[in-house]
């Protein structure tokens, strides 16, 4: 058994990550999900949120967008929208989102479609937020 | 005969010509690498889609979802894609003839098609022929495709498929090989068609699935469909750029080697007035003796 993780990011747009990790801890659909080597094989959908993994004694943390993860003898795949690193984040960028939602969802009533849109980029905002101020 | 003048004119038309189709080339060439460049960028997000894929298909019983089951053969949807602009040698006619030979060979025998058609030379192209199935045209999305135009086409279609308004989804495209070589692609959108895990060479793993499998087939299902029309997007975008260089490269050419000949020709007529002029001089002083 192996004792690092390989962890494998990608995005329609690129490949972000592929690098050798101990741990990692995932935006599981139903939960956070913490993964260690010699996980057994696992297929989950992710939710909106902060993906940190451990390397050495570093962590590393990244927002992600709706995507999964596999796990598959010691290789997990993530397949996200949307995935930024927190050194990459632009924190004005994301606080004027963050404004530019919260604005637009005292405006909007609970029915109208917009609202579950605009409370997605909320999230997205906050979990952004989030993300860049660990670095 | 044309006169010096005349042929001097063509000469510099014809180098006004050439000026402009080095430009596009320069320019198809620019837009080339970056529209390769996402296009390979894009390749592992799709394989891996594929390899997760077969993987849970292989363990797909009857109760299949929706979007991979097969129906029968009533309204199909083709999905063309071309460009928005023209000069680009045979790019445009070519995915285009294929969506009319497509249609009207019909060798799985649908009832009637409906055409998608994304970029105006597409459109322009088989208004006359076949205008009648065209039902919806996007234009001006090909050149700057991002995720978001493939998930709102991916989206469209899906919805459009579970509401059995259409039993197959097609897609015509041209693939990129290289700034030479396109082939015109037809492949089939939905339904879904997973590879087998067989064909891959490798075991299929029992996964533990969150929150369950369905759900989690069901969420994968339609981002195949979008990273598929994603795929085909970037694909023809880089075909089209390689297909304009190539064409203004040899349009560069054949101006070239009309500058040549027309050079020659004026130099000739030059030299043959000169001749003549020499004749008549030498004749009148001739006469004068």
């Amino acid at each position: 058994m192996a004792d690092k993780l390989k962890l494998e990011m990608v995005t329609p747009y690129k490949r972000v990550l592929s690098e050798e990790v101990d741990e990692i801890t995932a935006p599981g659909f139903i939960g956070e999900l913490g993964l260690l080597p010699g996980h057994t094989p696992l297929l989950t959908t992710l939710k909106v949120g902060e993906l940190t993994y451990k390397k050495g004694s570093e962590q590393f943390h990244v927002a992600v967008n709706w995507g999964y993860l596999e796990v598959e003898e010691d290789t997990v795949t993530v397949l996200v929208d949307t995935a930024e690193k927190s050194d990459e984040i632009d924190l004005a960028r994301a606080k004027a989102a963050l404004g530019r939602a919260e604005e637009a969802l005292k405006a909007l009533s609970q029915e109208d479609k917009n609202f579950k849109i605009m409370e997605a980029a909320l999230e997205r905002a906050l979990i952004r937020i989030q993300v860049a101020g660990k670095k | 005969m044309p006169s010096l003048k005349d042929i001097k004119k063509r000469i510099g038309s014809v180098k006004n010509t050439q000026q402009i189709t080095k430009a596009m080339k320069m320019v198809a060439a620019a837009k080339l690498r970056r529209a390769q460049d996402a296009a390979v960028a894009a390749r592992p997000y799709a394989e891996k889609l594929q390899t997760v894929m077969s993987n849970l298909a292989a363990r797909e019983e009857g109760d299949g979802h929706p979007l991979l089951i097969q129906r029968g053969t009533g309204r199909a949807l083709v999905i063309l894609m071309t460009a928005d602009r023209g000069l680009c040698g045979g790019f445009n006619a070519n995915a285009s003839k294929e969506a009319e030979r497509f249609i009207r060979a019909n060798e799985q025998g649908f009832e009637d098609f409906d055409l998608m058609i994304i970029g105006r030379k597409g459109r322009d192209f088989l208004r006359s022929r076949i205008g009648d199935k065209i039902s919806k045209v996007y234009e001006n999305i090909t050149s700057d495709a991002t995720y978001k135009t493939a998930q709102l086409i991916g989206e469209e279609v899906v919805s459009a498929y579970s509401e059995e308004k259409y039993d197959a989804v097609f897609v015509i495209y041209n693939a990129f090989q290289s700034a030479i070589v396109q082939n015109v692609t037809l492949e089939q959108v939905l339904p879904i068609q997973p590879k087998e895990a067989e064909e891959t060479g490798e075991a299929t793993i029992d996964y533990i699935y969150e929150p369950n499998r369905g759900e989690v087939l069901s969420q994968l299902l339609p981002k195949m469909v979008e990273v598929q029309i994603f795929r085909a997007l970037l694909e023809s975008n880089a075909s089209e750029q390689g297909a304009r260089m190539s064409a203004m490269d040899s349009a560069s050419r054949n101006a070239s080697d009309m500058i040549g000949k027309l050079t020659l020709q004026y130099n000739r007529a030059r030299q043959a007035a000169i001749t003549k002029e020499l004749m008549e001089i030498i004749s009148g002083a001739e006469s004068i003796k």
